[in-house]
């Protein structure tokens, strides 16, 4: 189908763009990598009668180690440029990131599609949505008031829905600290295709022994949720076995076309694990596993 | 009927489109600038094919997922029917027509006192090193994959020239053939990667020599 008919305007900086949003109103829509909204616009999931196209803002497409070792992701970076960032640039503690962006759709898709899309689109298996929420990011909204910071974990509200408001322009994420012992897996039937559920541990390691850590879930709720219960275990020194078994009791997956509930709580365990033995050997081989899961 | 192309501070809180509102662009496609006069609404694909009669970029599913409409972007590979037209604006695009600018379709032997002079250039002949990998390893059939397939080959290749046979893997599964199977195109792209890599190795032996 072809998306209806909008008028297009090209942004000129950040301040103008969010005044230019509140005066449209509820019509308009913010483009940045088009890569979940053109789709929707061209099945008329979609129909703004405003595109405010915000690739003009350069800034926004930043990327490098602030203060105290944190990570400062502007919202245009698209995920081939995380992708492919040096050590030099994305910092070795950051490695995660990098390897995590095979899981998202392919390269023609990751080199237009945005970390700040991804995150406003808040779709509920998205891998940055996972990320932010696991590793405690800082997202950072512009609106016409000001700016304010919003910790991932209040961010999503639902599925595609977040706190942002109409005219809020969504300008950077901030990781706070390197997460050197972290890994992101999931599992999806096609190679490519947003995960059915998808896991990130990020383990705290000192003297070669795991003391705690944190893991996050995608796909068992309606927005990226930590799970105390399995973070717990590995607090006490628990198996990542026992890890990962208290992950899947404390899921409360909903079922539906792409999986039952009690599959979702079997992808759970195996994920939750995996992404634990990843972490703590920390050259996790992100797509190589992806193989291995399929059966 | 045109209307001035829109822009931040264009008149904020005007009416919203009813009818077919015009813009003027000025696209760079394989090397030559465009002025197209047509909706925002138009997505980079529908302007190559229809606008521009590039009709070598194929549309498939138009959300993304068969990659029969992957062209080159800045030299990277994108979907275009993931784009509008208004926003590959200042970007150099490049199609499938530009592997082999002189390679159109030639019909029979060409007419003329010298005609029969030189033998007439082999088939294939004036296709570019990847288009005659596929060529030569089968990698089409029916060939509605073929301009994505070989658009994505050729922007990941520039990335990266010297890829394993898993990252071949990985990037091809970013496109949809549903007659060949992928092992042709597997083929196609490493022996195009490896003789561009003779290519170069060969280059850099005579510089050295002279
Ligand atoms: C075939 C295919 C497979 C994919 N697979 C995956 C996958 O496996 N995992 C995954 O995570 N994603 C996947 N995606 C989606 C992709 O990651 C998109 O890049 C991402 O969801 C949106 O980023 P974008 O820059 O393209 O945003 P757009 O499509 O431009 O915008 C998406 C939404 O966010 C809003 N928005 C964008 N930027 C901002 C901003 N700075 N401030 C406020 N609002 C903003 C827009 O108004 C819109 O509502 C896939 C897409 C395709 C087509
Ligand atoms: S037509 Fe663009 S990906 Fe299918
Ligand atoms: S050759 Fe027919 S779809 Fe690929």
């Amino acid at each position: 189908m072809k998306p209806a008919p909008f008028r297009y305007h090209r942004a000129r900086d950040v301040h103008g763009t969010t005044r230019l949003l509140a005066e449209l109103g509820e019509d308009a829509k913010v483009i940045a990598g088009g890569q979940s909204l053109v789709a929707m616009m061209n099945f008329r999931l979609a129909r703004p009668a405003h595109l405010v196209d915000i690739a003009p803002l350069r800034e926004l497409d930043r990327l490098g180690t602030g203060p105290g070792g944190a990570l400062r992701i502007g919202a245009l970076t698209t995920h081939h440029t995380v992708e492919t960032a040096p050590d030099a640039v994305l910092g070795a503690g950051f490695a995660v990131l990098r390897r995590a962006m095979g899981w998202i759709g392919h390269l023609p898709i990751r080199t237009r599609g945005t970390v700040g899309g991804s995150l406003a689109h808040a779709d509920a298996t998205a891998e940055w949505c996972l990320l932010a929420v696991t590793l405690g990011a800082e997202l950072v909204a512009t609106g016409p008031d000001g700016e304010r910071r919003i910790p991932a974990g209040e961010f999503f509200l639902g599925p595609y829905t977040s706190v942002l408001g109409p005219a809020e322009l969504l300008t950077e994420v901030v990781f706070p600290r390197p997460a050197p012992h972290a890994a992101l897996t999931e599992f999806a039937e096609r190679k490519g295709d947003f995960a059915i559920v998808s896991a990130v541990v990020d383990l705290d390691i000192e003297a070669g022994g795991v003391r705690g850590g944190r893991v996050g879930l995608g796909g068992v709720a309606p927005v990226p949720v930590r799970v105390p219960e399995a973070e717990a275990v590995l607090a006490a020194g628990g198996s990542f076995a026992a890890c990962a078994a208290a992950a899947a009791a404390a899921a409360d997956p909903p079922g539906d076309a792409n999986g039952s509930a009690a599959y979702r709580r079997a992808l759970v365990r195996s994920l939750v694990e995996r992404a634990c033995t990843e972490a703590a050997a920390g050259t996790a081989a992100g797509n190589a596993t992806r193989k291995a899961v399929s059966r | 009927m045109t209307t001035p192309p829109p822009s931040a501070d264009a008149a904020p809180g005007a009416a919203p489109p009813t009818g077919c509102e015009l813009q003027l662009m000025v696209l760079d496609v394989n090397g030559e600038q465009h002025e197209v006069i047509t909706e925002p609404r138009r997505t980079l694909v529908d302007v190559l094919r229809h606008d521009l009669r590039l009709t070598g970029t194929h549309v498939g599913c138009e959300h993304g997922i068969c990659g029969a409409c992957t062209v080159l972007l800045d030299g990277r590979p994108v979907r275009s029917c993931l784009m509008f037209a208004a926003q590959a604006e200042g970007a150099a695009l490049r199609t499938v027509e530009s592997l082999a600018p002189d390679g159109a379709p030639t019909e029979g032997p060409e007419e003329g006192p010298e005609a029969g002079a030189q033998a007439p250039p082999a088939p294939g002949d004036r296709l570019s090193d990847l288009q005659q990998a596929f060529r030569a390893h089968h990698a089409l059939q029916c060939g509605f994959c073929t301009p994505g397939f070989l658009m994505l080959a050729e922007g990941f290749l520039a990335e990266r020239p010297d890829p394993d046979e898993a990252e071949i893997r990985e990037v091809v599964a970013a496109n949809l053939c549903r007659c060949t199977g992928y092992q042709p195109l597997v083929a196609a792209i490493a022996q195009c990667a490896a003789a561009r890599r003779a290519a170069r190795e060969n280059r850099s032996a005579q510089r050295k020599e002279l």
